[in-house]
């Protein structure tokens, strides 16, 4: 059996992507060696991330001033699976974000749009056992990049993940239905499957009177499920 | 159906999980190594808004993971994980112990090793390499530096300068210079 485990090309996005001028200069010119996984790739920090205590999953209130961002509030949830639909429980889910402003809390980001005192874009969570987690934050702005003429990246809130191995870290972005700048935006184009990064507004998670609901799933890389029997 | 990666973009200093350069806490076991390097594009210029992170078997060759059911204990003092930013001249570092070999398959072992894996605004998925020590002599019998064309080994070699073993990781460049990277397949 051969199945492609972390490059997966029908669905990743190639490391040269033109359009997103960014990769011109830093994507490899070679391919990568394919192996097979060893003990190296099966393991991972993911587990021993995972056994910390949940943490603030209420970007609303976590920057700790007493004070609520500002922004249309929303709750993003969703679950985490494996590559066969596995749930994973109690695997950490860390977001960041730009504020309602579209600016992030970052000294690079001087871009003239307004921070707020009262947002830091930072959250992480578990997932329950059914493999769920669940923010509550505002919808972060659009911003303008320097890609192009008039370059705006669509709303987007970054995910990282490590799940159980190597093999299954992923770092990518969810985006929001129905945004105009989705088909603008070379990030979002450049991959394949990128319909798989777009929320769901969600009817059963927005709660009346207090917020908009979001569902989106995870799907991690392998390795496969088998157990590993390392020899003694 | 697996969800596809994206950059980690330039703005993730300080707002994803902080660092951890220092792996090794007071008490861990083995030899305490220091391990430097630069990440460069193809023009050789320094990626300033990269982020790397690795993972290693401790002293013993011992993951600190379920999966690794060894009997061997586990340096309760190591965790294996670091993440570290590169500075303004893509720079990174960090401070760790030399790892003990671990096992490959079919009783085979693989030289000690430690996996590196690269972020940066530009790079639409996350990269995967490896560094060998250049001065253990397991490292030239390893199983998985035998995939590898013979030309192209030495840009997975950490080479000793001063009390650091020096590692740069080059992104895209001539194939002789650009390192290697992996994925991995069943």
């Amino acid at each position: 059996m051969s199945e492609v485990l972390t490059t997966d090309r029908d669905v990743f996005p190639p490391f040269l992507y033109e359009a997103y001028r960014s990769t011109i200069k830093r994507a490899p010119s070679q391919a990568p060696i394919q192996l097979l996984p060893t003990l190296s790739e099966l393991t991972g920090p993911g587990p021993q991330l995972s056994a910390v205590e949940a943490e603030d999953a209420d970007l609303t209130i976590n920057a700790g001033t007493g004070g609520q961002a500002i922004g249309q509030r929303i709750i993003v949830t969703g679950r985490v699976l494996d590559h066969e639909g596995l749930a994973l429980p109690n695997t950490l889910v860390e977001v960041w974000q730009a504020n309602a402003s579209g600016r992030y809390l970052h000294r690079s980001d001087q871009w003239p749009g307004q921070l707020d005192p009262n947002f830091l874009g930072i959250g992480r969570c578990l997932t329950d056992g059914d493999g769920r987690y669940r923010f509550l934050t505002v919808r972060p702005g659009a911003y303008p990049w320097r890609n192009h003429l008039n370059a705006w990246r669509p709303a987007h809130i970054h995910f990282s993940l490590f799940g159980a191995s190597g093999a299954s870290r992923l770092i990518t972005q969810m985006y929001f239905p129905d945004d105009l700048l989705l088909a603008l935006d070379p990030i979002f184009q450049s991959a394949p499957g990128r319909d798989r990064m777009v929320s769901a507004y969600d009817g059963a998670v927005t709660e009346p009177e207090w917020a908009l609901g979001y569902s989106w799933d995870i799907v991690l890389r392998g390795p496969r499920a088998t157990p590993f029997e390392p020899p003694r | 159906m697996t969800t596809p990666s994206q950059t980690i973009g330039p703005f993730f200093e300080r707002l994803l999980r902080e660092e951890q350069r220092v792996l090794a806490g007071p008490g861990a076991a083995g030899e305490r190594i220091r391990i430097e390097g630069r990440l460069l594009d193809g023009d050789g210029v320094p990626v300033p808004d990269g982020m790397v992170e690795i993972w290693q078997a401790d002293a013993h060759g011992r993951y600190h993971h379920p999966l690794d059911r060894r009997d061997s204990p586990i340096d309760p003092a190591f965790s294996g994980f670091g993440r570290a930013g590169t500075d303004d001249d893509g720079r990174f570092w960090f401070e760790t112990v030399r790892p003990g070999a671990v096992p490959y398959r079919d009783g085979v072992y693989q030289a000690p090793h430690v996996m590196m894996t690269v972020f940066a605004r530009g790079l639409l998925d996350h990269l995967v390499t490896r560094l060998y020590f250049a001065d253990d002599p397991r490292t030239e019998a390893d199983p998985v530096l035998a995939r590898v064309p013979p030309a192209r080994r030495p840009t997975l070699l950490a080479r000793r300068e001063g009390d650091a073993y020096r590692f740069d990781v080059v992104l895209q460049g001539p194939i002789e210079r650009e390192t290697v990277f992996f994925s991995f397949t069943t």
